[in-house]
């Protein structure tokens, strides 16, 4: 009996065999690495040698809650986050409008090569080219009129180098969503009378919302957890990724960075369940 | 249905492994010095044959094998002679130092004040044996079996050199030239929003530094012993001067491309952040104001866990040997600790300019030490705010 038709008579363990690896994949790296995240929060670390102290304390989520500036940090990187998002949105959607729907297929072709270049290059080259554009008397002071006039460093910077590196991420998935639109149903819509508006709100609303949700999945999360950018071109300003690493490398508190890490865990858990109950999710 | 059965699951699994977690205790809750004892690890006895590698934690500027500079190089000479192949990490903070060497994949350190102590007591690094490194008899004597590199006379490392952490200005937009800390704590600075500072919890002392010059009442003895009064002053000094700061510097590079394009004109630096800058052609002078300054004293340390103690002992030995530490002390602008380095100099005025026998000066700096809730300037009526205080204020100062 060979064993191709041993599997082939036995539907289940051919699934098994299947998926044993990516579920083991996925149970032990990272649903493991999620719970290690959560038991470490509860534990401590010996202020003065750095030793962990495997006591059970709610300590680290006391002070993360009556603490002002932990609040205000997660606030800042929420605000950041949405921010990114919404200019992501608006940059994105006349772009990929545009790709999928006027240009000709062979300058769609070049347009989705444009939008993916960038992706090729290191994140740290293209941050430290945004510090040397926004630095004092730098190119973008320069456009505005000289020193000191352009934005510098600082939170709108961030906003700024944010929205350029994720903007990608919100093109694709726009553009996809509207490519599978058939340019026949838009000339249905007009031929049954409809006005642009109509059309817009019957036709590509209901596909562009899905997409646009699946491309903020990546541009929030992705903003919520920086902190390369921010240390680069933040000027002083802290984000919820930069208390992470300032505990984990300056303070050697793994216990307090691993609670402040399941700030973002939860703002997403919270994102993607309002995600989900729009609806947008199932459209996919 | 099914979505919440698999999430109750999951919480559930969650709670079990939290709760298997809260009973793994072992009971170990020191709280620094006075109660905590040294973990017992035993020095080196004999010096064998170099394990062909030496893995080495370093401050910028301390390890250059001439890929900065060309004539920058006191490791090429030190791998042919030994054979041990350098890998050099550079760290930016002590902090990072402590939390690398516990990774126990660094054979050696060289660790400052606020490190040494954290990394002694967490049983990180092992004591030296003094005797196996010949230019150890040569160091300044005010050097050695100092608090922060030994223990009850147990020296836990050599000697490196020391320094202080100055005041940069650009000379062609601060104008008089800065003469005290004052410049970068003054609310009404017309440099606002181009002053630069520290990011380490340990700039704290910087302030408290000033305060004990310019606020007396607060009795203030020693930078690095805040009670609870002299703490806030300190940390409300900070967080009125966060809103004239422009950025904080951990980065060295960061700082040096800050000040040539004039991102940052005045704050606190490094000698060898000024000599970069000056070398990039930026107008930055430094100065030790008047108040005196932080500084450091740093020590290289070898771990507990070294897997190639041999090379690491041959590094220690090599580092102050006269030649090696004249040229250390030169590239990062700071006092030798050998005795026989200032006349391996290039510039022979530079013990001088450095005051490395001139401990008068030192009396003025005040090395970086951790600080512990036993106060360290001997006050027994009051506890100090230990070190976790100082980090978890730098992050309310920074807001």
């Amino acid at each position: 009996m060979s064993r191709g038709s041993f599997l082939h008579r036995h539907p289940r363990v051919r699934l098994a065999a299947l998926l044993s690896a990516p579920l083991l994949w996925l149970v032990v790296a990272y649903l493991g690495a999620l719970a290690v995240l959560l038991i470490s929060a509860f534990w401590s670390v010996n202020s003065f040698t750095g030793d962990l102290v495997k006591v059970f304390s709610l300590d680290n989520f006391r002070t993360l809650a009556t603490e002002h500036v932990y609040r205000a940090v997660a606030l800042r990187s929420i605000g950041v986050a949405a921010a990114v998002t919404v200019i992501c949105v608006v940059l994105a959607v006349p772009m990929a409008f545009f790709m999928a729907k006027v240009a000709s297929p062979r300058s769609r072709r070049l347009l989705v090569i444009a939008i993916l270049t960038p992706l090729w290059a290191s994140y740290l080259v293209k941050v430290y080219a945004w510090r040397v554009l926004l630095a004092n008397g730098g190119p973008v002071d320069w456009l505005l009129g000289g020193p000191g006039h352009g934005p510098g460093y600082g939170l709108f910077a961030v906003i700024l180098v944010l929205s350029y590196l994720w903007l990608p991420y919100m093109i694709l998935p726009v553009y996809a969503g509207l490519e599978r639109l058939p340019d026949s149903m838009l000339e249905a819509s007009a031929d049954l009378g409809a006005r642009a508006g109509r059309t817009f709100r019957a036709i590509v609303l209901p596909i562009l919302v899905p997409s646009i949700f699946a491309g903020s999945i990546f541009t929030f999360s992705l903003s919520l957890g920086d902190y390369i950018t921010v240390q680069i071109v933040g000027g002083k300003t802290q984000m919820i990724g930069n208390l992470v690493y300032a505990n984990i490398g300056a303070a050697n508190n793994l216990p307090f960075a691993a609670a402040i890490a399941t700030v973002p865990v939860a703002v997403m858990v919270i994102y993607l369940i309002a995600v989900r109950r729009s609806g947008a999710l199932e459209e996919l | 249905m099914r979505h919440r059965y698999l999430v109750a699951t999951l919480a559930a699994g969650v709670l079990v492994l939290a709760g298997c977690g809260g009973g793994d205790d072992n009971g170990s809750s020191g709280s620094g010095p006075g109660g905590l004892s040294v973990p017992k690890v035993d020095k080196l006895s004999a010096l064998g044959a170099g394990e062909g590698s030496v893995n080495i934690i370093s401050w910028a500027g301390y390890v250059e094998d001439g890929s900065t500079d060309p004539k920058v190089d006191w490791v090429s000479g030190f791998e042919k002679e030994t054979g041990c192949q350098v890998n050099n990490k550079v760290a930016a903070t002590s902090d990072e130092m402590v939390t690398l060497m516990k990774t126990g994949e660094y054979d050696v350190v060289s660790a400052s004040g606020d490190a040494s102590l954290r990394l002694i007591y967490g049983g990180d690094v092992a004591p030296v044996n003094t005797d196996l490194i010949a230019n150890y008899p040569d160091v300044f004597d005010g050097l050695k079996n100092k608090q922060w590199n030994s223990v009850d006379g147990v020296p836990y490392g050599v000697p490196h050199g020391r320094g202080a952490n100055l005041l940069m200005y650009r000379t062609d937009v601060v104008k008089p030239a800065p003469t005290s800390w004052g410049a970068v704590f003054d609310a009404a600075s017309p440099y606002r929003g181009k002053i630069t500072a520290y990011d380490s919890p340990i700039y704290i002392a910087d302030a408290a530094l000033y305060l004990m010059k310019t606020k007396p009442e607060l009795g203030i003895k020693n930078p690095y012993a805040l009670d609870d009064t002299q703490f806030k002053a300190a940390t409300d000094l900070l967080t009125e001067q966060n809103k004239m700061i422009g950025e904080y510097w951990s980065d060295y590079t960061k700082e040096v491309q800050a000040f040539k394009a004039g991102n940052s004109v005045l704050g606190t630096t490094w000698q060898i952040i000024t000599n970069l800058a000056q070398a990039d052609k930026a107008p930055v002078e430094a100065i030790l104001p008047s108040e005196g300054a932080t500084g450091w004293s740093d020590t290289w340390m070898i771990s507990s866990k070294a897997k190639h103690p041999n090379c690491g002992y041959l590094w220690m030995n090599h580092i102050i040997s006269p030649k090696a530490n004249a040229a250390v002390a030169e590239w990062f602008g700071e006092a030798p600790a050998n005795k026989l380095s200032c006349a391996e100099t290039a510039d022979k005025n530079h013990c001088a300019t450095f005051h490395a026998e001139d401990e008068a000066y030192f009396s003025n700096v005040w090395y970086w030490t951790t600080p512990i809730a036993q106060c360290l300037d001997g006050r027994k009526d009051v506890t100090c705010k230990d070190y976790s205080a100082w980090t978890q204020a730098w992050t309310t100062i920074k807001g």
